[in-house]
């Protein structure tokens, strides 16, 4: 199902001291058998609620009432739960999702952008104030985001910005933890001879960028990409105070919209659609990363070296 | 795909010749200045609004007053706010040690190369991550619950009666564990990578010298990784102390047992949008944005002393 990163590139660059006496295997361990099995737990904590949550997505509302919650009920409703999902409420989980869409189009890829070409800049430029930047940046992670959305939430409000889809992309541009994962990796990645023979044939610096740099560049921005996707994909706590108009709400929001409007008296109590929005909600995120993988595990090694 | 090599350090390559370095001087900033312009917008701008706001008092007569530090001096004597960050605290300081300590161990047994079906466990463990935080809680809320949920499962099932999860006294506990689930996996791959990139002739070396697979453990690999495990505690520590999300949508099956001040996020969302205090609640952010800082700090300050 997944392809290993291959074994530590420092094998083959290590000097090896002297050839062992027999035949050594360092790489090749015993297999153990009760390590696979606690393992195997751990993988059973991981995958229950997961499992719970197909399941349930079968049930109509009454049969997730009286029936075994790790077992179906009777009654297979997973496509009627689908087609009632998206065309409740005239449609609005579609709207949802399009939101969601939007936001990560150009949250999540405006961040990558921005910390592609920042990291890039950190990594092969000399320049004044690079590092201030750098100590400003750190030290803004350790700023909770919450605790800034408050302040944000206001400023925004008196420039007009609350309740447009502005409001959520905007704050999603900035990803200090991109930008940090990308400085580390185009440090590596691009030689900077290859650079000054560019420069040398006379190419402009933003041609530079594209053709020299942006491709010796491609696993870590698939990682970065990743990683914001996510982020703005999960977002909750932004466009909570950022929306009122749930035209404009993302996905998570709409659904615990849906979730709380069972509390409401006289509230549709809709936990089936609930749960199966849930499952259509995690469904591209989980795809994304079991294809991806091979990519982003290479850029997150490169990024956890040394700090 | 390319092949990695593992970075040497992190510190880019030498300075190019200064001659060069004057005639590109400003380049750097071309491709930096969108980042900075929109972190400006985003980062600094609100910090620097926040403090403004927490030295002003909102009156219905007079509207936007200047008080001085009065707002600091309320939030310190409030019992609602030091009763959440309390709350905060005691998470912290039994879920994230629960938390990074399963994650290392899932992380050293992949690295040991000793289990059956390693990319496997790896890419499953891993995979709550995606899942947002809001249906991460609408789920385990739902299986929390004691009529439809597992929890009822198992009790009608065994004929038994588990503590009702969502109760008071559970609550936090069943907090920590959506967390739990939901970070495990994430911070297993930040070790995991780490811990990668360890040169295996060190292990070579070390079993050469008879040493037996815990002694690597503890004198190669904990070492190796010791930067990437301090960061994955501030990070969490972050996290705990701005813990919301979870809370705020567990709030609807649990109304007794969350309060509005369940946080001190969720005290400082309460204050902004329920009570329009936009001020004290600005105020609060800062102290806790402020404790936050410290802790993490002294955590980093401690992590890297040790290195020696």
């Amino acid at each position: 199902m997944s392809t290993s990163v291959t074994a530590s590139p420092a094998k083959s660059t290590a000097p090896r001291l002297r050839t062992p006496r027999k035949k050594h295997t360092p790489g090749k361990p015993k297999r153990n058998v009760l390590l696979t099995v606690l393992m195997a737990l751990m993988v059973l904590y991981t995958v229950v609620p997961l499992i719970w949550l197909i399941i349930n997505s079968t049930k109509t509302q009454s049969g997730l009432a009286d029936s075994n919650g790790l077992w179906f009920a009777h009654d297979f409703a997973l496509w009627d739960n689908v087609r009632d999902t998206f065309t409740y409420h005239d449609g609005i989980f579609g709207r949802w999702l399009l939101n969601t869409l939007l936001y990560v189009g150009l949250g999540a890829g405006g961040a990558t952008l921005l910390a592609v070409l920042g990291g890039y800049a950190l990594a092969k430029f000399q320049f004044p104030g690079r590092r201030a930047v750098f100590a400003v940046v750190i030290g803004a992670v350790a700023v909770p985001g919450t605790a800034l959305a408050v302040p944000t939430f206001l400023m925004f409000s008196k420039m007009g910005l609350t309740d447009t889809p502005w409001a959520v992309i905007i704050p999603s541009l900035v990803s200090p933890f991109g930008l940090y994962l990308m400085w580390v990796f185009a440090a590596e990645a691009i030689p900077t001879e290859l650079l000054e023979a560019a420069r040398m044939d006379g190419a402009s610096e933003v041609r530079t960028f594209f053709q020299v740099a942006l491709p010796l560049l491609a696993p870590g921005i698939v990682t970065v990409l990743l990683f914001t996707t996510v982020a703005t994909w999960n977002n909750y706590f932004l466009p909570l105070i950022m929306l009122k108009d749930p035209n404009w709400y993302p996905l998570t929001l709409g659904l615990s919209a849906w979730s709380s409007q069972a509390q409401t008296i006289g509230g549709d109590v809709i936990f089936n659609l609930v749960i199966t929005g849930s499952l259509l909600t995690i469904l591209p995120l989980i795809a994304a990363f079991l294809f991806l993988q091979k990519y982003w595990q290479s850029g997150l090694s490169a990024g956890s070296v040394k700090e | 795909m390319t092949t990695l090599q593992p970075p040497v350090a992190a510190e880019p390559r030498p300075a190019p010749p200064p001659a060069k370095r004057d005639r590109r001087s400003w380049t750097g900033w071309g491709f930096l200045g969108p980042f900075v312009a929109v972190f400006a917008l985003v980062f600094l701008a609100p910090i620097v609004y926040s403090i403004y706001l927490s030295l002003f008092r909102n009156q219905l007569i007079g509207g936007n007053q200047f008080v001085g530090l009065d707002n600091y001096t309320r939030a310190l004597q409030d019992d609602a706010f030091w009763g959440a960050v309390g709350r905060v605290a005691l998470f912290l300081a039994v879920q994230v040690p629960l938390m990074l300590g399963i994650a290392l161990l899932v992380a050293l047994a992949l690295d040991s190369g000793r289990l059956y079906g390693k990319s496997f466990f790896r890419i499953t463990i891993f995979l709550p991550y995606a899942v947002p935080a809001v249906v991460a809680t609408l789920m385990w809320g739902f299986m929390y619950g004691t009529k439809y949920g597992l929890v009822g499962d198992i009790n009608s099932a065994f004929g038994v009666t588990l503590p009702d999860l969502l109760s008071p006294g559970w609550v936090l506990a069943s907090i920590g564990n959506i967390v739990t689930w939901e970070f495990v996996g994430y911070n297993m791959l930040i070790f995991y990578s780490a811990l990668r990139v360890v040169p295996t002739s060190l292990y070579e070396a070390a079993e050469i010298d008879g040493a037996g697979q815990w002694r690597i453990i503890r004198s190669i690999k904990l070492p190796a990784i010791r930067g990437a495990i301090v960061i994955a505690t501030i990070f969490s520590i972050i996290g705990s102390f701005q813990l919301f999300n979870e809370p705020s949508i567990l709030r609807p099956l649990a109304l007794n047992s969350i309060t509005t001040d369940f946080t001190p996020n969720f005290y400082t969302y309460s204050l902004s949008f329920n009570g329009q205090q936009h001020n004290y609640s600005a105020t609060v952010a800062i102290i806790m944005g402020v404790i936050t800082m410290v802790v993490a700090y002294a955590v980093q300050l401690r992590g890297m002393r040790k290195e020696a």
